[in-house]
């Protein structure tokens, strides 16, 4: 063996090749995205306040800390009442959607996957969506999610997918990438339309829903940090745990299998994290489209093709993104704030067609 | 090496594989002893690659399958793939993997299911990639290297796996005249030099006879002979099992196989 230096790399070596890797640079790059995206996510909106003093109030709320921010009272409140619990939600939200987006393009081989264009995200959608008109075990009130919201989006995102897999499966040997991607479209629609004829039926809860469904952080409090924060660690803990096993599987089952691994089981415990994650985040923000495709992939062509790479990076990149679009779409049209998805929806479009043609290879 | 007197590296009795109530393999009896060469033929549909998988475990047959003596049900998939390598007919090219981390996934039953890779299993994989001229390649991707390149590394993640048994489905059916004979005289030397076994399908009846020790026509899902090269490889079999007119000449290495145009009636 190579002797290891002190410091740097073995000694004796010129540069001895690694395997693919999470790299210190991009990890530091990862977290230092999260924290911008957090500083602006909190200085920026109808009240400006200055990023430096905003950055000292954040290390004021780390414990021992006591720093004078030259805030007032009523700046202090806005950042630790309602900026921080919002960018904070935004970053969570999107990190479960980015490595959910990740983790199903492993899972099922296919570069197009992603919680929104598997059905995932619809399925859900319509679950949430009978649990808020028929008022099942809910409250009513929304900031504030029913405990119930998270289950009921959990079973409809399972549910969705199962559905997805099947449908794209009957196709059988002729199947493709593409197939799945059909399937998760078409499942979609028919989850769209049981949504829209339960909203047909139930008016008065059309405003609730919709405000809900085009994306939500604008009322996102501390309670709702609160709900997801546990689904997250789950999720993220279970997924970056068999990010290695995702390469693996890359190679197909029957190879897979035949270098020791269980192919069947290891796909679904991660569908079954990658869909608790999108439902944890569909539960707490609605409809937020693309962030599982735009983030993974942007990993993807910077920073290496492993899902040891692609997995971490996707979480903290994914978080970042999405607190920053926040601000975007609270900003761009202030003081009218445009829906989160919205926003996503518009960068992710053409982002789309550069996936497609960058996987046309893959596809036919 | 082992002595003669060690169980057999693969031993199969009477083994049978339906797909969909279609019977593919109908009782197959066949022992590979520990460093032969024996390579399966037969015409297409006749069972070739539904034998290999059954052997590197990815059809049910518990107990009609033993490697080394022991029943293939008895051993868990990690101990398996520790003892039975494949190389896959048309192996998948993940997109954007380098060489090094290809080759590494052969130790993935070396790898705890939730760690990651040790030096030894690292010093194993460069090791293997010098042996078979790989070293320069490390960084480069998969998909970027021509088929005979793209053969070595698929041959260098199955021999990284550490097991003495390699199972090769077609490995050379890809490949123009020059790369097969080298893929498989790198093969015959690994051999060599290795201890290993092969179990190998092959079509170009000509090159597969000049590598096995043995030889198995399968026909039906059935084996109609096993024996040398020049036992297996006569006119007479070719053209029953085959419906091919072929004459087989005296090689230097085993019989060769020339097709032959029928002659009009």
């Amino acid at each position: 063996m190579l002797k290891r230096g002190r410091l740097g790399p073995p000694v004796g070596a010129v540069t001895p090749p690694r395997p693919a890797g999470l790299r210190k640079r991009w990890l530091a790059a990862g977290v230092l995205a999260v924290l911008v995206a957090l500083v602006a996510g909190v200085s920026l909106g109808p009240v400006s306040l200055p990023p430096g003093s905003v950055a000292i109030e954040l290390l004021n709320l780390l414990p021992g800390v006591g720093l004078d921010s030259g805030l007032t009272e009523r700046e202090i409140a806005i950042v630790t009442e309602l900026r921080l619990p919002r960018a904070v939600l935004g970053l969570l939200v999107g990190g479960l959607l980015a490595l959910a987006g990740g983790a199903y393009q492993g899972v099922f081989r296919n570069p197009l996957a992603d919680p929104y264009l598997l059905g995932v995200a619809a399925g859900a959608g319509l679950a949430v969506t009978v649990v808020l008109t028929l008022g099942v075990g809910a409250g009513g009130a929304l900031s504030g999610l029913p405990a119930t919201i998270p289950l009921a989006a959990f079973v409809g995102s399972l549910g969705a997918v199962a559905m997805t897999y099947l449908l794209g499966s009957a196709g059988g040997r002729s199947r493709s990438p593409a197939t799945l991607i059909l399937a998760g479209v078409a499942v979609s629609a028919f989850l769209s339309a049981g949504q829209t004829y339960l909203l047909q039926r139930h008016a008065e809860s059309i405003q609730q829903v919709y405000s809900w469904l085009l994306g939500r952080l604008a009322t996102a409090g501390w309670q709702d940090v609160r709900l997801v924060l546990p689904y997250f660690l789950v999720t993220s803990l279970v997924i970056l745990l068999h990010r290695r096993e995702l390469d693996v599987l890359s190679v197909g089952d029957d190879e897979a299998a035949s270098l020791g691994l269980h192919p069947q089981r290891s796909r679904y415990l991660l569908i079954a994290a990658a869909s608790l994650g999108t439902a944890a985040a569909v539960s707490a923000s609605g409809l937020i489209g693309f962030v599982g495709i735009i983030v993974p992939h942007t990993v993807r062509m910077l920073a290496g093709a492993s899902y040891r790479v692609i997995l971490p990076l996707s979480l903290l990149f994914g978080g970042a993104f999405l607190a920053l679009t926040d601000v975007v779409a609270r900003t761009a049209a202030a003081p009218q704030e445009i829906p989160i998805g919205v926003v996503t929806a518009l960068l992710g479009g053409p982002f789309f067609v550069v996936v497609l043609r960058s996987v046309r290879r893959v596809l036919t | 090496m082992t002595g003669s007197s060690a169980a057999p590296a693969v031993d199969l009795r009477d083994l049978r594989i339906s797909v969909d109530g279609t019977s593919i393999l109908a009782g197959v009896d066949l022992t590979v002893a520990t460093g032969e060469w024996v390579t399966v033929i037969g015409p297409n549909g006749a069972g070739k690659s539904t034998l290999l998988r059954a052997v590197g475990g990815l059809l049910p047959a518990p107990d009609a399958v033993r490697l080394f003596g022991t029943p293939i049900g008895g051993l868990r998939r990690r101990d398996r793939a520790r003892v039975v390598a494949t190389v896959a007919q048309s192996p998948v090219v993940p997109p954007g993997m380098a060489v090094l981390d290809y080759v590494l996934l052969g130790r993935t039953p070396y790898i705890p299911p939730l760690g990651r890779e040790s030096a030894a299993d690292l010093a194993v994989v460069h090791e293997v990639l010098d042996r078979l001229d790989l070293a320069g390649f490390h960084a480069r991707e998969l998909a970027t290297l021509s088929g005979g390149e793209r053969q070595r590394v698929f041959l260098a993640r199955a021999l990284a796996q550490g097991a003495t048994l390699l199972l090769l489905d077609e490995p050379t059916s890809a490949l123009d005249i020059g790369h097969q004979q080298e893929v498989l005289e790198l093969v015959d030397q690994l051999r060599r030099t290795h201890g290993l076994t092969v179990l190998a399908t092959m079509h170009d009846l000509s090159i597969a006879g000049e590598y096995a020790d043995r030889m198995v026509l399968l026909a039906a899902g059935r084996v109609v002979a096993v024996g040398t090269p020049r036992e297996v490889l006569t006119d007479r079999l070719l053209a029953e099992h085959y419906r091919a007119s072929v004459r087989v000449v005296d090689g230097e290495h085993g019989p060769l196989v020339v097709p032959v145009r029928p002659r009009r009636q």
